[in-house]
């Protein structure tokens, strides 16, 4: 790979100072960052994990009271199930958009990466409210499903409204590094596979699609790790009775004061988290996961 | 590789009326005529923007032609898709398959034609050790050098035995050492497999070296096609002439069908031009061409030989190039030459020394324009 990312040189040198045992300089300029991520972060994390283990009194009662209590459970399931088909579905829309990015003129590129960061410079609430305006009964996506000939479903408050919503709000965190990767990918592999008799499937399917799995990679990580803490989104759009985690923590720390139950679910969140990245840490490499291309 | 059974030799080309226009530029490639014989060498020689990469593309598949016909083995294959054309093509840039060993890029096209697992590793071994790349199958190609990597592609583009092969500048990418020994390489596996090679460069030096025929592509026409020899001694334009080793040219007007004049200068021309040279009127525009080595420096007061032309003119640099040395003459007509000569210490050529440079009438070029 011959693209160099900013992070590179910094990284290498931090290491490579670090190899030689002499103090590196690049620590420095990490300095700000770190100092804000210590204070920011890691003491409102270390705080949580240690309420977890001492509210009310010391001891493993509110990691017990997680996995034994099934409404908790299920909603684990629901939230885990949620955080999958929420990004199985935006990788299937992101996958020939962010493909289309490639193939087209600089112009409509410009266009189409302009609509994916649309989102971003949009408010999330505006968003939100937007999907409420969609998703009520009677409202547009109702009476489509009703012209369809489904009967005009309810949306509004189902898990299905919330996928909806949730998609829509993703699909930049999907459709960014498969573009990445996608851009990197050498046209003239896919000449050369055509001239040694590889029909146009067989070109996506045997060299395509694996060389744009570190995108695919990176963006379903990024999606189902986000998806799995959402809050605002299916707070606004679902119903307490299809809640997800984060709601639930939400509703501890808020109404119940219950800390160390809260602290106790986010622990498991995070844990859940932190396998998943480690899982997709020994298939793809740190640098692919976040959509940056690496030096060999 | 041993040939077997299966083979088919090699493939005529033929290029008719072939044409690529993008848009409202100028045509890429425009209407060009070109009969590549089976088995042959053809190298499409040509500056960059010339338009032999395009051809080349087009009779690969990549590119769809405006206009005109694409025969390979007497089918017209313009209509089909690049899959279909049975056609090894090796890159400038190698175009491995980076997430592929050196064995599996090789096997590619072989799995593409369902060849059974035995053979294929049987005929991977073989185009691995046609290549001298033997043992080295289980490398990626981020794990071989330039050199290796071309020779995989070089393998993985004629292990399915394809009649023709299509090469895109496929030394470009590589030092010069390197170079001329994929060079003896590329010689080699022409005369081994038999199949039709059709190679392009802007490298003058390598089409030389490697071609049967050369065709010499500017601004989306082909000037010319003849062997090396053909090229360089009877180029038919002033464009060849420059493009191919070095030349002196001196423009004029023909004042007879034998005499070219200029300013300052009037001299003998061959009568029998080449088939590219003015017939017509005498009035007409014509350059002659006169390579280096053809020229000979002699004193001023020197006689001039039966036979020969001379120009009169004063040394302004001198290059001892050890085999050879390179004189370079201002002459009175306000023309700058070349001469190359073999070295030998010779007193009465110095900087600032009056000279006559003298060629036999019969060695030069007419061309017109």
């Amino acid at each position: 790979m011959t693209a160099t990312t900013p992070l590179t040189p910094v990284a290498g040198t931090v290491a490579a100072a670090a190899r030689r045992g002499r103090r590196p300089r690049g620590l420095l300029l990490l300095a700000p960052a770190l100092v804000m991520l210590l204070v920011f972060f890691a003491y409102p994390v270390a705080d949580i994990v240690w309420r977890a283990f001492s509210e009310p009194h010391l001891g493993l009662q509110n990691l017990r009271d997680v996995f034994a209590d099934p409404v908790t459970l299920r909603v684990l399931t629901r939230t885990v199930v949620t955080a999958f088909g929420v990004a199985t579905l935006t990788l299937v829309l992101a996958y020939p958009y962010a493909h289309l990015m490639t193939v087209v003129s600089p112009r409509w590129r410009a266009v189409l990466m302009a609509l994916v960061l649309l989102p971003f410079w949009t408010s999330l609430m505006a968003r939100n409210f937007a999907w409420i305006v969609l998703l009520q009964d009677g409202g547009p996506l109702a009476k489509l499903t009703g012209l369809l000939g489904l009967g005009e479903k309810p949306l509004l408050g189902t898990a299905v409204g919330v996928a909806l919503g949730m998609v829509q709000v993703l699909l930049p965190y999907m459709v960014l590094p498969l573009y990445s990767a996608m851009s990197g990918i050498d046209r003239r592999l896919l000449s050369a596979a055509a001239s040694l008799g590889a029909p146009r499937r067989t070109v996506f399917g045997r060299i395509y699609l694996p060389l744009s799995m570190p995108g695919v990679v990176a963006g379903y990580t990024l999606v189902f790790v986000l998806a799995l803490g959402f809050y605002i989104t299916p707070r606004l759009l679902g119903s307490p009775q299809q809640s997800l985690i984060a709601q639930v923590i939400g509703t501890k720390v808020e109404k119940l004061l219950d800390f160390g139950g809260a602290g106790a679910l986010s622990l498991v969140l995070l844990a859940l988290t932190g396998l998943l990245l480690l899982a997709v840490s020994r298939v793809a490499r740190p640098a692919s996961m976040l959509g940056l291309k690496e030096e060999d | 590789m041993t040939r077997t059974a299966h083979d088919k030799g090699g493939a005529a080309v033929h290029l008719t009326e072939l044409t690529k226009r993008y848009g409202n530029a100028p045509a890429a490639v425009d209407a060009v005529n070109l009969e590549i014989a089976a088995g042959e060498f053809m190298t499409l020689l040509g500056p960059s923007g010339s338009g032999k990469t395009t051809t080349l593309s087009m009779i690969a598949g990549f590119t769809r032609a405006t206009s005109g016909r694409i025969e390979v083995g007497g089918h017209d294959v313009a209509g089909l898709p690049p899959y279909k054309r049975d056609l090894g093509v090796v890159f400038q840039h190698y175009a491995l398959f980076p997430h592929m060993t050196a064995a599996q890029n090789i096997a590619f096209p072989l799995k593409q034609r369902k060849v059974g697992k035995a053979e294929i590793a049987a005929r991977v071994a073989d185009a691995l050790d046609l290549v001298h790349l033997g043992g080295m199958g289980d490398r990626l190609p981020r794990q071989l050098s330039g050199g290796q990597q071309q020779r995989v592609a070089l393998a993985r583009a004629v292990v399915f035995n394809p009649r023709v092969l299509l090469m895109d500048e496929p030394l470009g990418a590589l030092d010069k050492k390197l170079r001329e020994q994929l060079q003896g390489e590329i010689a080699r596996m022409h005369r081994d497999l038999g199949i039709t090679f059709v190679f392009v460069t802007h490298d003058q030096e390598e089409a030389l070296a490697l071609s049967d025929r050369i065709a010499v592509f500017n601004e989306g026409r082909i000037e010319q096609v003849g062997t090396a020899a053909d090229l360089y001694e009877r180029p038919e334009t002033l464009f060849v002439a420059r493009f191919l080793g070095e030349s002196n040219v001196l423009t004029g007007t023909m004042t007879d069908p034998s005499t070219l004049e200029g300013h300052g200068f009037r001299v003998a021309v061959p009568r029998t031009g080449a088939s590219g040279g003015p017939s017509g009127p005498a009035s007409r525009t014509a350059s002659v061409v006169i390579r280096p080595e053809r020229l000979t420096v002699l004193p001023a007061d020197a006689r001039i030989p039966a036979g020969h032309n001379a120009l009169r003119g004063t040394v302004s640099g001198l290059t001892y190039l050890g085999a050879h040395s390179t004189v370079t003459v201002e002459l009175d007509c306000g023309e700058r030459a070349t001469v190359r000569e073999p070295a030998a210490a010779r007193s009465e050529i110095s900087a600032g020394a009056p000279v006559q440079l003298t060629r036999p009438i019969a060695h030069g070029v007419l061309v017109s324009g």
